[in-house]
């Protein structure tokens, strides 16, 4: 295990830095091929940066109080330690950013701060929706975190380290070592659960703009707005970079990781663009029957 | 005023007293400012450019007119092209659509969404009842002039007028977005007591504070 060196912090910027533009690029790309499966156009593929310009450039904001400004950051916080606690390139000494040994109990637990931080600052908001959507949204992640947490352990008993970098250097050599084949129960427990993490369809009852108005965001406007779109182009890359580091090889240079992200997050899309929403009794209820049997029974047969 | 927004006392559960004023403790009446542009000009120039190339749209239908806004958004006109997307919530939208007559009980709402909109903030009158009143000239439950009572950036003429024509003048809008001509979240800021005056006139059941945000 690597020793602490300075040289990290700017590394760890670096990678930041790209993969926040890969992340505005990639969701705008997914945001258009959701946009072709309707016939339509959908937005230009640089919208995204527009947006966040628009956003931070707007000139007034409103306060409710100190839990509403700490709420973005925390999310934002939370997507941004999320990516650098996790080697983002295997064997590469620029891209492993600040792994350690047990960082999979960490990133774990990133997962799921943001979520507690936009809880509590959208709580403070005051507006209705905004609560309806966090109870939605914390009942609905708390079910589809089980599974993954049961695919996590099972791959950690498997390789019997709790080291990211490790898990990922015993799948190297061949596509038959990932762990895709070698443990193919966690990982379908694993992406099922992936599912209810990405707020789309069938599970974006959280956010549901036809019926709670965006839920949690509702009250959220300027530049909080715009530290949460931040957020929302750097957390489900750094979702998918742990699914990638844990499931399907990782990556060892920068083409291999942008096309296994993008294949990942293609998966959710395409689900999301042929299946309706589900109520949250509805998804708690197929996580229960559907994706943790397969996690136990992958921690069962490991 | 309704019974609800009045300064009451309220015991609480484990008995203490308190007293509540919902005018005060739920809302600001603190009046809009005019917000000047960035310091440098550059800046400014930048934002107004992402502001014209990043609409979003509150989805609030007032009249008939919303019906010609749901084209847009399917394959045949596709606005999100353009870089024009509806929002939810008036908090994160930038252009409030007046789509249609406009009753005096719509009008209320009307008010407090555009007034919980972020500064830039533009209003579009779409059809002729925007203008004059159109086919309601005579009704005595519908406001004629928009213009009286919200700062309106532009009209877009015709009953109803189709999409092109909304497309054509979110393309005007955005040239004025652009130019730094659409100051409308300002105008009404400056002549804040005139809008007031006029909408009160209106209104009479005014149940609510003057400004919230």
């Amino acid at each position: 295990m690597q020793q602490f060196e300075w040289i990290q912090i700017p590394y760890s910027l670096l990678t930041l830095f790209i993969v926040l533009n890969f992340g505005l690029l990639l969701n705008a790309l997914m945001a258009k091929i959701a946009a072709r499966v309707g016939r339509r156009r959908g937005i230009p593929i640089y919208q995204n940066y527009i947006d966040l310009i628009k956003n931070y450039g707007l000139r007034t904001s409103i306060t409710h109080g100190i839990m509403f400004y700490l709420g973005p950051v925390f999310r934002l916080a939370g997507g941004v330690g999320l990516l650098l606690f996790v080697p983002t390139l295997y064997g590469s000494e620029m891209f492993s950013n600040l792994s350690f040994a047990g960082d999979l109990i960490l990133a774990l637990y990133f997962v799921f701060f943001g979520a507690l931080g936009m809880a509590l600052g959208a709580g403070e908001s005051g507006h209705p929706h905004a609560a309806i959507g966090v109870s939605r949204g914390l009942s609905q992640m708390t079910m589809a975190e089980l599974p993954f947490a049961l695919a996590v352990f099972s791959v950690a008993l498997q390789y019997d380290t709790l080291t990211i970098s490790e898990i990922v250097k015993a799948q190297q050599g061949s596509l038959f070592h990932w762990t895709l084949f070698t443990n193919p129960l966690a990982v379908a427990a694993a992406m099922l659960s992936f599912l209810g993490s990405m707020m789309r369809p069938p599970f974006d009852v959280v956010l549901a703009p036809q019926e709670i108005p965006i839920g949690p965001p509702t009250e959220y406007h300027s530049s909080y707005l715009a530290l949460m779109q931040t957020n929302r182009m750097i957390f489900p890359i750094a979702k998918i970079v742990i699914i990638m580091n844990l499931f399907f090889g990782g990556a060892t240079n920068w083409p291999i990781f942008f096309a296994k992200v993008f294949l990942i997050y293609l998966f959710a899309v395409f689900v999301g663009v042929v299946f309706p929403r589900f109520r949250v009794e509805q998804s708690i209820r197929w996580f229960l029957i559907w994706a943790v049997p397969l996690g136990v029974l992958a921690i069962v047969l490991v | 005023m309704k019974k609800e927004l009045e300064k009451r006392t309220v015991t609480g559960p484990d008995g203490q007293t308190f007293e509540v004023e919902p005018l005060i403790d739920y809302y600001c009446e603190a009046h809009p400012t005019v917000q000047p542009p960035a310091y440098s000009k550059i800046i400014e120039n930048l934002f107004n450019w992402a502001r014209s190339e990043s609409i979003w749209i509150l989805g609030f239908g007032t009249g008939c007119g919303a019906i010609e806004m749901r084209p847009l958004m399917t394959p045949r006109f596709d606005a999100y092209r353009y870089g024009i997307q509806w929002r939810p919530t008036p908090r994160q939208a930038n252009l409030l659509i007046i789509s249609g007559y406009l009753s005096v009980k719509t009008l209320k709402r009307v008010i407090r969404s555009y007034e919980q909109m972020q500064s830039p903030k533009y209003v579009i009158g779409l059809g002729s009842c925007t203008i004059n009143g159109g086919m309601y000239w005579d009704s005595y439950n519908t406001i004629k002039r928009l213009d009286d009572y919200l700062p309106v950036d532009l009209y877009i003429v015709g009953c109803m007028p189709r999409p092109e024509a909304l497309l054509e003048g979110f393309n005007t809008l955005k040239r004025m977005i652009r130019a730094g001509n659409a100051e409308g979240a300002n105008t009404y800021a400056a002549n804040f007591d005139w809008y007031k005056t006029n909408q009160k006139r209106v209104i009479h059941d005014w149940d609510m504070p003057d400004y919230n945000w």
